[in-house]
């Protein structure tokens, strides 16, 4: 019997109809846990380096995570993979949820679909029987739609459906999946989805997912609910509100904006604006937020609450999560949320990137103040901010006029322009777009995430270690007292260390060795997360969370049966890592693309910046441009990379 | 019938604590698996979650007792704005739904309060909604000892019930004929 995962995938040839029900090798959960490391082993395999994300031979893998469907608490992350086609490189974007317990429920880890689907269709998984369903009466519904027409047409309420929107169909790059209360957003997956034909895929299931020491396993379990209620009592002094529990930045939640508003920029990632908090803007925001909040939800099997449904008067309902609730009224520079709160539903029936869509109609906005887009692009477009942003939207998603341009984002729409546009798409890091956020001072630590992360996207790396210096030494003492998450003492006079100002400070300290560390501590818990289908919200994002290094080893062995100490994870950890990274190596990405925005941090130290990578890439094992080296990659049982690398002449033999 | 002392357990339900995690339902199908917590399936649960996100209903029923035939009723209920669906407040394992039957024999469920040997401080659907939307009270209460029947009898009456009792005996005999 296999434990903590089924032992099947599900395979969908999309051109012919085959399903298959196909077993897998324990093996490789012992070499990559599962989820995202399975997926960059599957892809690594099984799709030739040179294949275009709209290439028939692009899978688009859904992967419940190794424990999602046991009773760990949070375990609930989807991780969908193929290749991106806005950065053209390996994408993985996550959704909790309810979708992959279901999943394992109904006997699959994975969902692997391959080829194209001559029409839309939906894909029906009900135990054992799979259906390809016709899905033309679907084509140009809301995604939250979509859903709620399938769960009626397969009369089954309890069925979890992942669907996309109008934009997935039309290939924007920046369409997302949405489910439930979630989505996977980023690097345009949706996309993928859409070009396979496939509008959505409808699990229900109900199977026994087995344990290997049961006993044990629901004992660590307890415990881990048992600190997540200490940290709700407990938050973290000293640090913004955000920062200081469990869960996802709870948006839905927290209704004082000031940190957001003030520090994020506005528009196209321009302006900041410092005194936007006025007792005012305060009052009428709460308002609106708990008008329209009807109740906070949250993933299976998780006591947290980081989703809201939403109710705005005169709209459909939807679910809420992240932080979409503010994108789109910064980026439209509306100073009232109501709007926020009605753009956003219909970017998410329509199935969309909550962060990247709004930047790019920003950019598309300011191009035309510039002079650089003419009028002609904007004919029948309103003057008001709310109406011009909604006229976008509709376009942007129906690859309309300009709406086409922009649907690739900003750095394809950017060369597509021309006359100078490429200066204002000036907040991408491999392509695509980040969070409007432009900071004084180099943070070396941020810098290299920003930098290297093989997630793209910031937020998503982030995590573990305090994001600024506490002042006083007390706060220090008192921080490091119960830091029990730390995976080795030398983290804890780091940040004894780490001062406000002066040479213990940014952007000399952390010193780029430390910094590594600290960066690589980060990225190993998100790794795990990302293999497990742990929620970041209750691992690798918050301070101080109930899963960390010390007990993830425990928990996965009385899952799964494997054993398996802190050094065995930590070397399925620099697996994964490295397997991600020969990835994009192999599809061409180098040194010269691991750069952030140019004005990112006013005060920049070209030399540090050098430093910082060198001494990075030397940790990792990596040469100086980023390439797993072959005694790396043998090391961790990567030698098909290694050789794979030397036949196409990317590293030289000895 | 004799009157007894008897400890009467509840479980209050809060429905606007209720976040529609469902950890409820995968502890306690956790639970009653065999052997304990070696397997998690919410289909096996003996508290299901009637969860309708978008219309914010999201109410926690228990399994109760099994009923061979539908009811009559076919009941709406409209509460704070929001309707609640015929069965929805319904504890019954029904012929009209999959509710509370085991998935694969479709043998009728019923909520047990974790009955345990040594007892539990309280149910475990109980000690895992850390939203405090289930809450455990327990009372002393004089009661008429009733015979509690066994599940093994609830779950032959609902099979005889399905096939009738010629076929479940006939069944029965052929099981216990060795070969
Ligand atoms: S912490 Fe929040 S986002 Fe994460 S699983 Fe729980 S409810 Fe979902
Ligand atoms: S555990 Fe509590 S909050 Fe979660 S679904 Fe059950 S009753 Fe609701
Ligand atoms: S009290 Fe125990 S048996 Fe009853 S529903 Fe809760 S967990 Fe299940």
């Amino acid at each position: 019997m296999r434990y903590a995962e089924t032992g099947y995938n599900l395979e969908i040839d999309l051109a012919t109809g085959n399903v298959e029900r196909v077993e897998t090798d324990p093996r490789l959960t012992e070499l990559h846990l599962g989820g995202l490391g399975t997926n960059a082993k599957m892809i690594w395999d099984r799709v030739p380096a040179d294949v275009k994300p709209f290439d028939a031979e692009n899978l688009l893998i859904f992967s419940s995570g190794l424990l999602c469907g046991t009773p760990a608490p949070g375990a609930n992350r989807t991780i969908v993979s193929a290749y991106s086609p806005q950065t053209e490189l390996f994408g993985y974007s996550m959704m909790g949820g309810f979708w992959a317990p279901e999943l394992k429920y109904a006997g699959y880890d994975k969902v692997v679909l391959r080829n194209k689907s001559p029409n839309l269709v939906y894909i029906w998984i009900n135990n054992d029987k799979v259906e390809i369903r016709d899905a033309s009466h679907l084509k140009g519904k809301g995604a939250v739609e979509t859903a709620e027409l399938i769960k009626k047409e397969i009369n089954d309420p309890g069925a979890q459906v992942a669907a996309i929107g109008l934009a997935g169909e039309n290939r924007v790059f920046m369409a997302s999946i949405e489910q439930g209360r979630s989505s996977a957003s980023r690097l345009g997956l949706g996309a993928v989805m859409g070009d396979k034909g496939v509008k959505a895929i409808a699990v229900r299931g109900t199977k026994d997912v087995n344990l290997a020491k049961p006993a044990e396993f629901v004992k660590l379990c307890e415990e881990v609910l048992d600190y997540i209620k200490l940290r709700e009592e407990n938050p973290v002094p000293g640090v913004m509100p955000i920062l200081a529990g469990l869960g996802s930045p709870q948006e839905m939640k927290h209704i004082d904006e000031k940190w957001h508003t003030e520090n994020f920029m506005w528009g196209n990632s321009r302006v900041r604006r410092k005194d936007f908090w006025t007792k005012e803007i305060a009052e009428k925001w709460k308002d609106v937020q708990l008008n329209v909040r009807t109740r906070l939800i949250s993933c299976y099997n998780c006591p947290m609450k980081c989703g809201a449904i939403i109710s705005v008067p005169g709209i459909s309902t939807y679910m809420m999560k992240c932080f979409s609730k503010l994108t789109y009224a910064m980026a439209a520079f509306v100073d009232d949320l109501d709007f926020g709160f009605r753009i956003a539903q219909r970017a998410t029936e329509y199935g969309v990137d909550g962060f990247s869509v709004p930047q790019a109609m920003a950019f598309g906005f300011e191009l035309r103040e510039e002079g650089i887009l003419g009028e002609e692009y904007f004919e029948g477009c309103p003057s008001d901010n709310e109406g011009k942003f909604y006229w976008m939207l509709d376009r942007l998603v129906r690859r309309e006029g300009i709406g086409d341009i922009l649907a690739d984002g900003t750095y394809w729409a950017s060369k597509k322009i021309g006359n100078g546009a490429e200066k204002f798409a000036h907040n991408n890091i491999k392509k695509h777009e980040q969070l409007p956020l432009k900071l004084g001072m180099l943070n070396p630590v941020y810098y290299l995430m920003y930098a290297t992360g093989e997630k793209i996207n910031i937020t998503q790396i982030e995590g573990q270690f305090p994001q600024s210096p506490f002042p006083t030494m007390e706060e220090r003492e008192a921080f490091i007292k119960d830091w029990i998450q730390c995976p080795d003492d030398k983290f804890k006079k780091y940040l004894l260390d780490w001062e406000l100002r002066g040479e213990f400070a940014n952007p000399t300290y952390p010193t780029p060795e430390i910094a590594s560390d600290i960066v690589d501590w980060q990225e190993m818990i998100h790794y795990f997360d990302d293999a497990l289908g742990i929620c970041a919200g209750l691992s690798s994002f918050p301070l101080k969370p109930p899963y960390h290094i010390h007990n993830f080893p425990k928990i996965i062995s009385a899952g799964t049966g494997m054993e398996l100490d802190e050094e065995g994870l930590k070397e399925i950890y620099k697996r994964n890592r490295n397997l991600v990274r020969s990835l994009n190596v192999r599809r061409g990405m180098r040194r010269a693309d691991e750069v952030p925005p140019e004005d990112h941090w006013k005060k920049r130290f070209p030399e540090l910046e050098q430093k910082l990578l060198d001494t990075y890439y030397e940790m990792k094992g990596w040469d100086n441009d980023g390439i797993p080296k072959k005694e790396s990659l043998e090391r961790l049982g990567l030698d098909y990379v290694a050789e794979d690398f030397e036949k196409r002449g990317i590293i030289k033999n000895g | 019938m004799a009157k007894v002392k008897k400890k009467i357990k509840t479980i209050k339900i809060d429905l606007d604590k209720c976040n529609g995690c469902r950890a409820c339902e995968a502890i306690c199908s956790a639970f009653h698996a065999t052997p304990k917590y070696s397997s998690n399936n919410p289909a096996r649960s003996r508290i299901r979650m009637i969860r309708d996100p978008l219309r914010d209903v999201y109410v926690p029923v228990y399994a109760g007792e099994y009923t061979a035939a539908e009811c009559m009723g076919r009941d709406k209920y409209i509460i704070d704005g929001k309707e609640y669906d015929e069965c929805g407040f319904c504890r019954a394992s029904c012929p009209s739904r999959d509710a509370f039957k085991e998935p694969d024999s479709g043998l009728p469920l019923k909520c047990d309060m974790c009955e345990d040997d040594p007892p539990l401080d309280k149910p475990l659907c109980v000690k895992w909604c850390l939203n405090d939307a289930l809450i455990y009270e327990e009372r002393e209460e004089e009661v008429e000892e009733d015979i509690k029947a066994e599940d093994v009898q609830i779950g032959l009456e609902s099979m005889v019930d399905k096939y009738g009792m010629e076929k479940v005996m006939d069944t029965i005999v052929r099981m216990s004929q060795k070969d």
